[in-house]
């Protein structure tokens, strides 16, 4: 099906019902459909979060019992552990390689690649994303740029080591470190091609969302997580492309003898040429897109937060204009805080200032949202579904590791956490276990829209969920305080300070929470692939949800809706909606689904 | 103690795991097979998430009770007292507000648990909460930013008022190296271009600079007490940072710029040895330190309190164990260290 014809759907609605060919290749592997796209960007990144929670498990392994051997580090890093005892080079690299895989392989691809494609065109009414074809290349392109960042694991004097942030000098001289070499360049290489799959990815879906939306589906009618969606593709395009050319100048630095980032260097033995570069220019380059960047991981995990948690608390969701404003006020203030990552840069402290105005600023947006979702909850007839229960767990903890970014945001406080566990304790609550939430939330909830109707099973689910959600908590509570102790992040061990003696303790009971959270992961994956396969089939809407995706039959087909699309009528939260006798607005439903039109006399709320 | 914490985790996960066998037999015995939550998963789900907000609590003050004391000591240097009531009066903040909205939270969670027929309330939207709930935030973040710039800006005004020492910080993989800037107080000129190993010219000091004769090279950074202290710090490879935890004071060292920070140390390392904090803290390591002795480990030592440089920025293979001893001192036996140091002159003299 063709672009225009889509730019014409409303004309003849129903002119997807003539059948492709369809072969394996076209149907599983270059398939332009938005739905088989989706799912290939989730098990792409579900694999790729495999491999990053696994490194994480290992260094963590290496912190809590330095110097000890373990036969399984030696078979997952062979000559990289020898006897068992992990080597220093490969602790930086597996930090390394952990946080870029998770950020961007798991958290940007694996949530906004497969949530945005799975349901803009669904929730919206479309047939198809506005361009499948460019669709199909971005999700090609991922998973290219995912193999070689696979396959720079494997280069023999190790992949890339210098901090997920890359900062050069570093990052750019194989003297300094062995990562710097080859493992450098396919990262550089791979973070290229990953950026382009991005824009790719973010194009299409702005476009669709602006142009395609059926009949009735106003900007104001639009459910949360298309909001999300689209506000996160547009800082994606914003400011992924400056990272681009961050990584173009220091592979010019690397490779071509430029001098972007390099000034006055004497690295084992002799001076090199460089000359007028700084670090620092890398440093706003990097964090540019950086800062931006944690919120494209959390707006789309927001977004799903907002619709499943209206759902399953069958009420409307509180606040949806003020939900929309901080969503754009928070994807504004994104872009304009990114020097909160370099108060210690040797920046101007003027600048300092300006940023730590910025960031807190930040912080009123936030805490509208979090109190919204809370006033959701209130008087709600909840339904504590697993998604329902990833969701309550990412207000938790976004609320927890959001309050500690008031510290971290204040440049005066700043100086003596900054770069320490407490660094890493606030991030990772933040953004990484609150949109690991969003997308586990995301899972559960459209697992069925996906699989044609197979469920996921809810008992797995709850067990998945509850001990998620204490060792979340049991790794990076005590974590705030070893920062607090002033232990800094990316040590290998930190036996070399008799004053970090006793947190050793800490980092044990950190690390065998990870461990157990790690196992707790095993039962989601079992899941996912049992119910994939032999999950039981659900009613078309089981959750009793207000979008259009549910009006879709289970069993998938190019073009998404047999006959005419729908047309909308409403927004996306007419939950328990009562009319003036107090009865609901369909007898005995209490929803009223985004296809039904407004009943006689029936009050369209003015949101 | 490892065990027992070990222990208390293993109990707490076998709890969570039997309460959890619990709800799968219960939800099992008569359900139609549907997964979708019905109304006693709904209520088992809401005890747990009280049970969870309680955890929440305890592992709070259980962090606190049992942590709290590894906690950096009262901070040494004059604008660390300002540090720390700021980051005092922030933590209560973020205390009272965490408590509140995740007890609102996971108590909603469970009062509102789903039942078969109940009916939620259609509330949408209300101006007036709203408005309350965006100016509160703005009223406090205001004071916290006001009362955050202003201390940042006076730490960070870094100025040649009250006399104050100057030395440089010089990171190296993976070494520091202070340059006292000598009678004079200026530091001689230096560029990496002018490093000559051969002729122990590591800091590549500029040999025909007047400035520079009189400056002396230390591996050990001492410091008189109550006089401000001018850093300017360079880097010859990578980034580095120089942490001083206990001094709450830190900077970057980048190659191709002289980045400064500025503190007034107030307490010596003698003083700090006495301070109660400090002296349990001694004592809890050595405790740890004198076990693995027993084990014939190394690095078993029995530790005395220092105050120390740390590397900050992740720089390399080493970059764990780049770290600097800081020695805060009475003036005179400050004065006395300083004078049986040599010169840059002396060393040279001595190389050719």
């Amino acid at each position: 099906m063709s672009a225009t014809a889509h730019a014409h759907i409303e004309d003849h609605a129903d002119d997807h019902g003539h059948h492709h060919k369809e072969t394996f290749v076209t149907k599983y592997i270059f398939s332009q459909d938005h739905k088989m796209i989706s799912k290939q960007y989730l098990i792409t990144g579900l694999i790729m979060g495999i491999v990053g929670i696994a490194m994480s498990l290992m260094f963590r392994m290496q912190l809590a019992w330095p110097g000890e051997s373990f036969p399984i580090l030696e078979v997952f890093l062979g000559d990289w552990a020898p006897n068992g005892v992990m080597d220093a080079d490969i602790y930086l690299a597996l930090v390394t390689i952990h946080g870029t895989i998770m950020v961007f392989f798991v958290l940007t691809a694996g949530l906004s690649g497969t949530f945005s494609n799975l349901l803009i065109p669904l929730q919206i009414g479309a047939r198809d994303m506005a361009s499948g074809f460019l669709n199909m290349i971005s999700y090609w392109l991922f998973f290219l740029s995912s193999v070689i960042m696979i396959l720079s694991l494997f280069v023999e004097a190790g992949p890339a080591s210098a901090g997920w942030t890359i900062y050069p000098p570093l990052s750019a001289l194989p003297m300094a470190q062995a990562g710097s070499g080859m493992g450098m360049t396919l990262w550089l290489v791979s973070m290229a091609i990953f950026i382009a799959s991005s824009l790719l990815g973010s194009l299409n879906y702005i476009v669709t969302v602006l142009n395609l939306r059926t009949k009735g589906m106003s900007m104001t009618r639009l459910p949360l997580t298309i909001w999300a969606f689209l506000i996160t593709a547009i800082i994606g395009v914003v400011s992924f492309p400056v990272l681009l050319s961050a990584a173009l100048l220091l592979i010019m630095d690397r490779s071509f003898g430029t001098s972007f980032f390099l000034s006055d260097i004497f690295i084992q033995g002799e001076v090199l040429h460089y000359q007028g570069g700084s670090p620092v220019l890398f440093e706003h380059l990097f964090w540019f897109l950086g800062h931006p960047e944690v919120y494209i991981v959390i707006l789309p995990a927001m977004g799903i937060v907002s619709e499943v948690m209206a759902t399953n608390a069958r009420k409307p969701i509180f606040g949806y204009r003020a939900m929309i404003a901080s969503i754009i006020a928070i994807a504004f203030l994104s872009t304009i805080v990114w020097g909160h990552h370099m108060f210690v840069s040797g920046m101007n402290p003027f600048l300092g200032s300006v940023f730590t105005f910025t960031t807190l600023l930040i912080a009123i947006p936030s805490a509208v949202k979090s109190f919204n979702w809370i006033t959701t909850l209130w008087k709600g007839n909840l339904q504590l579904n697993p998604a329902m229960l990833f969701s309550i767990g990412l207000v938790s903890t976004f609320l927890t590791g959001g309050l500690t970014g008031i510290i971290l945001g204040d440049s005066t406080l700043d100086i003596n956490v900054h770069d320490t566990y407490f660094v890493v304790a606030h991030f990772h609550l933040v953004m990484g276990i609150s949109a690991l939430y969003g997308l586990f939330a995301g899972v559960y909830h459209w697992f069925p829209k996906m699989f044609e109707g197979k469920m996921l099973n809810k008992n797995l689910g709850y067990v998945h969920f509850w001990v998620t959600a204490v060792c979340a908590y049991g790794v990076f509570l005590p974590m705030h305080f070893v920062g607090m102790a002033g232990v800094p992040r990316r040590y290998y061990e930190n036996t070399a300070f008799p004053m970090f003696d006793e947190l050793t303790d800490v980092q044990v009971l950190m690390t065998v929470f990870a461990l157990i959270a790690g196992l707790a992961q095993l039962v989601f994956l079992f899941n996912f692939i049992h119910s994939m396969f032999y999950g039981k089939k659900g009613p078309q809407n089981p959750w009793k949800s207000n979008t259009l995706e549910w009006t879709a039959p289970q069993e998938h087909m190019h073009g998404n809706w047999p006959g005419a699309i729908p047309h909308v009528h409403r927004w996306s939260y007419d939950y328990s909606k009562t009319d003036e006798n107090g009865e609901y607005i369909i007898p005995g439903q209490d929803f009223v689904p985004q296809n039904i039109p407004l009943k006689d006399g029936e009050e369209e709320l003015n949101h | 103690m490892t065990t027992l914490l070990i222990l208390t985790v293993l109990v707490l996960v076998a709890i969570a795991i039997w309460q959890m066998t619990k709800i799968f037999e219960l939800s099992q015995i008569k359900t139609i097979d549907s997964q979708i939550a019905n109304d006693r998963d709904n209520r088992y789900n809401s005890y747990l998430l009280m049970v969870f907000l309680v955890f929440i609590y305890a592992i709070t003050i259980f962090s606190f009770w049992k942590y709290g004391k590894f906690l950096l000591p009262e901070a040494a240097s004059e604008h660390g007292k300002d540090y720390d009531d700021l980051m005092l009066v922030s933590f209560i903040i973020i205390f009272i507000v965490q408590a509140i909205t995740q007890f609102l939270l996971h108590y909603y969670g469970y009062k509102y648990r789903g039942e078969e027929g109940k009916k939620a309330l259609f509330f949408a939207d209300n101006n007036l909460l709203e408005a309350v709930w965006t100016i509160i935030p703005v009223i406090v973040l205001a004071g916290l930013i006001l009362w955050g710039l202003y201390t940042w800006t006076n730490i960070m005004d870094i100025n040649d008022d009250d006399d104050p020492l100057v030395i440089e910080l010089y990171a190296q993989q993976f070494n520091w190296t202070a340059r006292y800037a000598g009678h004079d107080n200026v530091l001689g000129g230096a560029n990496v271009r002018m490093i000559d190993i051969d002729k122990a010219n590591i800091l590549g000091l500029d040999e025909a600079d007047l400035n520079a004769s009189d400056d002396i090279l230390v591996k050990e950074l001492h410091l008189p007490v109550g006089r401000k202290v001018n850093f300017k710090m360079r880097s010859q490879d990578v980034l580095h940072s120089a942490y001083m935890p206990h001094f709450r004071a830190q900077m970057n060292c980048v190659p191709g710029m002289t980045t400064e920070f500025s503190f007034t140390p107030t307490i010596t390392t003698a003083d700090m040895r006495l301070n109660p904090d400090v002296m349990d803290k001694v004592k809890r390591t050595n405790v740890i330190r004198a076990k693995k002795a027993a084990q014939g480990k190394e690095n078993s030592d029995p530790w005395e309190f220092d105050y120390i440089l740390l590397c900050n920025k992740i720089c390399g293979k080493s970059h764990y164990n780049m770290q600097m001893k800081i020695i805060v001192e009475e003036e005179e036996e400050y004065n006395k260290w300083i004078a049986e140091q040599r010169t840059f002159a002396q060393t040279m003299a001595s190389v050719q």
